[in-house]
């Protein structure tokens, strides 16, 4: 069973290096189709102002996928968390309120994945299912609590958690990226240099292994739901901060894109194996994607379609070289214009020995 | 390295982690593993009865009985999975505390597994996978990820002879073969130092190529001086390795001969004649 080495299998062996030079290529293609808007430093920083809410909920489902997991609520926790700090900061008369409204809508949304987790792990409902129901209960929930109104508190950007979270770094550059690009780089610690990190790989992986080498399966996935559930709140006040109103259906777009960027990005649905870096690139990508095509003036109809081609391109990209097989795909290209009577699942039948002879 | 890693770890700490017996009642006792009593009931069935059973410190126990013998139960209870219905046993003359013993105290105590299929994550590279559970750490939980591949490769080309194949402790599982991951399996646990080395079945799935691979690591284990359990529907292969056979039926131990009184032929005879006189009792 040898594997013939292509020069380009050393490739895989950069963490998303695939997916960044898809980016690049990306923004290569706009900086010539669409030169106006993408040789400005604008579009860019639009880009860093909103991209870090999807991408940080894309982070933290990173590592719900690697454990072979799934939480669809986290829309409703950016929701919830929205509220949780619009309604303290407006109701509370203290100049720490903002600070208690961040970290109060952080508990909430540990509360949400501590549910879902509990559900998950000790009641053994599939996750799909447990946090289907919680999206659709914590959303009712801050409907009801906000009896459907949104709240507006523009007085928040004169507070230092507004300065601090999405002020404009020298005058420019949104906060939110360097938070998000933070989490990025703790989360990728935390996925492939702790303890925690090893015990999500090996149960996504296959959680019987993990249980009989002593691995807390239950207690681990309690854990990383209510990781997730804060992870989530945070994007939650990213978002709600920047744009200085809850309104109750904020997160709702977020569910579709986050799990877009983990996929492009090179997570694996099969779990045991995950990408923060390649989640890192995806989400900018998905999020870049409209603006592009729009700066390029095709006509609006063809979004969805280029969206889906990239989409589909960067995750064959990334199963071919994930797999060590951009050789033989290669080679099948070269393949691909003599019409031999190779046959396509690559069994070899007796007259392709005959003629190799 | 914090508290955890230490205990766990052979290397850093004295034999016995639990604060075990004296120098002298660990010279006086003879066996790994010794099982007194044991009965295991699930609701009102009867799945082990009456075990008692002695595995010498360096004694190689081939297990055999049929489907439904009660191999898996022991097995189950010796490694933590879950608890006797009553009796007790004991690890290198040390009594085990049954209301908190699971399988990380298993593992403290010198028991190690090595299952079937159930030993490596298979997507996971070797190094992860010889630490996983008992990770060296840095402070606040962070892998030493330098030293671990370190060991890793140490145990791999000195424990288990992988010499000149390539084989790293980068390397992913899914490079070896069938024979050699179980080999990964009884290096790890040759590593942390077991008491006793529980293979289930760990030929089951393999070709006869493979199965002569995993044959070679268990003598590594006797030469190692370690105990084992040996459990096989192979009765070639507990023979060929086995210092003992422990025969088991309807949650009992039948018999329990030296591979020294008895020839391959007579032993399968003998199984033979048994399960042939089990069927003309039920028929009378």
């Amino acid at each position: 069973m040898k594997r013939s080495i292509s020069p380009l299998t050393f490739l895989g062996k950069i963490e998303g290096l695939p997916v960044a030079a898809v980016l690049a290529v990306l923004y290569g293609v706009f900086i010539i189709t669409a030169p106006m808007v993408f040789s400005g430093y604008r579009i860019y920083m639009s880009f860093l102002q909103t991209v870090p809410p999807v991408l940080v909920c894309a982070l933290g489902l990173t590592l719900v996928i690697t454990a072979g997991e799934i939480d669809l609520s986290f829309p409703a926790v950016v929701a919830l968390s929205g509220f949780i700090f619009a309604w303290v900061f407006k109701h509370v008369n203290t100049p720490w309120a903002p600070w208690a409204g961040f970290v109060l809508a952080l508990a909430g949304g540990a509360l949400v994945g501590y549910i879902n987790g509990l559900l998950v792990a000790r009641i053994h409902v599939p996750s799909i299912m447990a946090t289907l129901a919680a999206q659709f209960f914590w959303y009712g929930a801050t409907v009801l609590l906000a009896n459907g109104l949104q709240l507006n508190i523009k007085e928040v950007i004169d507070t230092t958690v507004h300065t601090i979270f999405v002020g404009r770094i020298g005058g420019i550059v949104p906060a939110q990226a360097f938070w998000a690009l933070g989490l990025a780089v703790f989360l990728w610690f935390i996925l492939n240099r702790h303890k925690f990190g090893e015990e999500i790989m090996f149960i996504g992986d296959n959680a019987e292994v993990a249980r009989v080498m002593g691995i807390n399966v239950e207690a681990t996935r309690i854990k990383l739901f209510t990781v997730n559930g804060v992870i989530a709140a945070f994007a939650g006040l990213l978002l709600t901060l920047e744009i200085n109103v809850f309104y109750p259906t904020q997160g709702g777009g977020f569910l579709l894109p986050a799990m877009a960027s983990v996929f492009v990005g090179g997570t694996s649905i099969a779990g045991g194996l995950g990408s923060i870096v390649g989640t890192f690139f995806g989400a900018y990508i998905i999020g870049s994607l409209e603006a592009g095509i729009v700066a390029t003036t095709i006509s609006g109809y063809w979004v969805q379609m280029i969206v889906g081609i990239v989409m589909g391109a960067s995750i064959v990209l990334n199963v071919a070289i994930s797999e060590g097989r951009i050789g033989m795909i290669s080679n099948r290209i070269r393949h691909w214009g003599v019409p031999a009577h190779s046959n396509t699942t690559g069994e070899v039948s007796p007259k392709d020995v005959a003629a190799s002879k | 390295m914090n508290k955890h890693a230490n205990d766990l770890h052979p290397e850093t700490n004295a034999p016995s982690p639990q604060g075990g017996p004296t120098v002298v009642e660990a010279a006086a006792e003879r066996h790994a593993v010794r099982m007194v009593n044991i009965e295991k009931y699930f609701g009102l069935v009867c799945a082990l009865k009456n075990i008692n059973l002695q595995v010498g410190r360096n004694e190689i126990i081939g297990l055999i009985g049929d489907n439904g013998a009660g191999k898996s139960t022991m097995v189950k209870i010796l490694t933590g999975v879950f608890p006797p219905t009553s009796g007790e046993f004991y690890i290198a003359g040390q009594k085990v505390d049954l209301r908190t013993y699971n399988v990380k105290r298993a593992h403290a105590h010198g028991v190690e597994t090595v299952y079937q299929d159930r030993s490596l994550g298979e997507k996971q590279v070797l190094w992860r996978n010889f630490f996983i559970g008992r990770e060296i750490t840095l402070p606040f939980g962070f892998l030493n990820v330098k030293k671990e591949k370190e060991i890793a490769n140490e145990i791999m080309v000195n424990t288990i002879g992988f010499r000149g194949k390539g084989i790293t402790a980068d390397s992913g599982v899914k490079l070896l073969s069938g024979g050699e991951r179980q080999g990964v399996a009884i290096g790890r646990a040759m590593y942390f130092e077991a008491e006793l080395i529980i293979l289930d079945e760990p030929t089951a799935a393999l070709s006869l190529k493979e199965v002569r691979k995993v044959l070679n690591f268990v003598h590594k284990i006797k030469d190692g001086g370690k105990a084992c359990i040996y459990i096989s529907h192979d009765i070639q292969d507990v023979y060929e390795i086995s210092d003992r056979f422990v025969i088991m039926d309807r949650g009992e131990i039948v018999a329990s001969i030296a591979k020294k009184e008895v020839t391959l032929k007579a032993l399968d005879d003998f199984l033979l004649e048994y399960s042939h006189g089990l069927k003309d009792k039920e028929g009378s």
